[in-house]
């Protein structure tokens, strides 16, 4: 089933003429409207005429996350502030965090992006579709919500958190298709199974799971417990936000990239190489369509590797798959982005902490659970050796930590010179 | 003669030998432990010690990787029997003053008791109890009982 046959199942060669089409296009555009852009091509002497062929992209420079926040957080824009009718934003504190403009034709695009994906999960108008990804700044919420209506399904803005009553809504409402991260669901399950709910008798019948790294046997998991199709969806909010690429239901087996909005590279993440389609790399993605803030050659951080065989569902994008690994720190904790240098930027802001710190990230049941150790300096010890001053601290840590990351760590002090500074500040014991 | 007794306060990582670790090094520098208590919470724990030399232990903890500070605490001896600490309160209470905490031993002889008060203000207790008639134990005397 297609959302936009005409589209999905482009062939390649007409795909291609789209995509350079639309890239000469977006480079002008850019060029004269973003400052950044115009500094960073006439940088590289390159004019937007200069490209002439897909080929030509690569002599393009890379956009990194750096150069979204050096531009926090409007500097990326390519339209007035007039223009823009919503705005999205990773995690973190002001100067950590990234900022996502929409215009109207922007949130359109992104929800028939997103309804393509429904329907590739094989849902129509007759599904009640269960959002549990969050609503709010970030892109999962939202952007899900938009796809189901599009499609003209019926949608329960569960968003996240409040397991109970996600099970007891799972049970009574009769929910079709499930969509939140997969370490989610799997809780789900547990809470499902402590409250005497038995999931089995759940009318679900398809799960769209993503937002954070999975392996397969977690996948092979969450499809015994549900009785379920369990299906990966790519996006991220740079970019556009959920909807980036898709599983198909057919092939179930790696997700379509939608080549007529998005541009997919493969590079080296240390030389910025491309490498043939199919080795494993980073993703670097390009927007051809996006008005509000267009990227080009972003470098998402994913590692994974392109699918080009033919899918056996008709489309023809190409199709990656999974994301494992990433080329840089960055951590995915319940499906929220977190960097290191970000809980740096919380401890130095607490008096007299210094930034000693070690992040343990394991699972507890289903779900992350981060242990934050932070060494006791000696301002905050020797001024008052009490209890109370010290744990006051630990709820300052965990207070600004969920505050500004959207994340609960639980906060061990520990003795001076126990982290060693050069040492690692994460250990991730999560089985991926 | 300062009324105030200097306490040894030392933060505890909770993980087994901690404290183990701390009352070794005490040991090896032959120093005399007159009370302690230690207060825990889930994530951590402070020793509370009042010693015999505390610029010593206050060094020698300090060079052996642990957070020290010290805390002026206050010492008062009442008499071992009901009522002993009661009293106490009643007098420092009536002057708003707060406990943060308490801990106390039993001299030698039998007789008396000795608490230590963590006052949020210590001078004005020193005060109070003093008006009182209660028998304030200045540090140096406690160090060397």
């Amino acid at each position: 089933m297609f959302y936009n046959e005409e589209f999905e199942t482009l062939p390649r060669e007409a795909l291609k003429a789209l995509q350079l089409k639309r890239l000469q296009q977006v480079m002008q555009r850019v060029y004269h409207t973003v400052g950044f852009y115009k500094k960073s091509f006439d940088a590289a002497k390159i004019k937007p005429s200069d490209i002439k062929t897909l080929g030509d992209l690569k002599k393009l420079p890379f956009v990194t996350r750096n150069d979204m926040r050096d531009n926090y957080p409007y500097g990326l824009f390519s339209v007035p502030m007039s223009s823009i009718v919503r705005l999205h934003a990773s995690s973190g504190s002001s100067g950590g965090s990234t900022v996502f403009g929409y215009t109207k034709r922007d949130i359109e695009t992104w929800s028939d992006l997103v309804a393509r994906c429904l329907v590739a999960a094989g849902l129509t108008k007759n599904d009640i579709i269960h959002n549990a990804f969050s609503y709010g700044l970030f892109t999962g919420g939202l952007g899900l919500h938009y796809g189901a209506e599009k499609i003209d399904a019926s949608v329960i803005p569960m968003s996240g958190g409040n397991a109970k009553r996600q099970v007891s809504i799972l049970k009574d409402f009769g929910p079709t298709a499930i969509c939140c991260t997969p370490s989610y669901a799997l809780h789900l399950a547990q809470e499902a199974a402590a409250m005497g709910v038995d999931i089995k008798a759940f009318t679900l019948r398809v799960g769209i799971l993503g937002a954070e790294p999975w392996s397969r046997a977690m996948r092979e998991e969450i499809e015994k417990v549900f009785e379920i199709t369990a299906l990966d969806i790519y996006g991220l909010s740079e970019v556009i936000g959920p909807g980036v690429a898709m599983e198909c239901i057919e092939a179930h087996n790696g997700m379509h990239i939608f080549e007529d909005h998005f541009i997919v590279e493969t590079i080296d993440p240390q030389t910025g190489e491309v490498l043939a389609e199919g080795e494993e790399g980073e993703l670097v993605f390009t927007t051809l369509t996006k008005e509000a803030n267009p990227l080009i050659r972003y470098r998402s951080g994913d590692i994974s590797r392109l699918i080009k065989e033919p899918c056996r569902c008709g489309r023809s994008h190409i199709k990656m798959d999974r994301v494992l690994k990433r080329s840089d720190d960055m951590l995915v904790i319940s499906g929220t982005n977190i960097f290191p240098s970000q809980i740096e930027t919380i401890l130095v802001e607490i008096k007299g902490l210094e930034p000693c710190y070690q992040l343990i990230v394991d699972k507890a049941g289903a779900l992350d659970s981060l242990e934050l150790q932070v060494e006791v300096s000696d301002k905050i010890f020797s001024d008052s050796g009490s209890v109370k001053e010290l744990q006051k601290i630990e709820q300052r840590i965990v207070k600004d930590m969920l505050d500004y990351l959207g994340v609960e760590p639980r906060v061990k002090l520990v003795g001076p010179n126990t982290l060693s500074k050069a040492g690692d500040k994460v250990i991730d014991k999560r089985r991926t | 003669m300062t009324m105030k007794v200097e306490q040894i306060s030392v933060f505890l990582e909770n993980k087994p030998g901690t404290l183990q670790q701390a009352t070794r090094v005490l040991k090896d520098a032959n120093i005399n432990i007159r009370t302690l208590s230690v207060a825990e919470t889930a994530n951590f724990g402070i020793l509370r010690l009042i010693v015999n030399d505390v610029e010593k232990a206050n060094t020698v903890l300090k060079d052996s990787g642990f957070q020290v500070s010290k805390t002026p605490v206050v010492a008062v001896e009442v008499p071992d029997r009901p009522g002993g600490l009661h009293s106490v309160m009643e007098a420092v209470s009536k002057e708003g003053i707060n406990v943060e905490y308490v801990y106390a031993f039993v001299e030698k002889s039998g007789e008396n008791a000795v608490i230590i008060f963590r006052f949020d203000n210590p001078e004005k207790a020193i005060d109070v109890l003093m008006k009182n008639d209660f028998t304030v134990v200045p540090g140096k005397k406690l160090y060397e009982f």
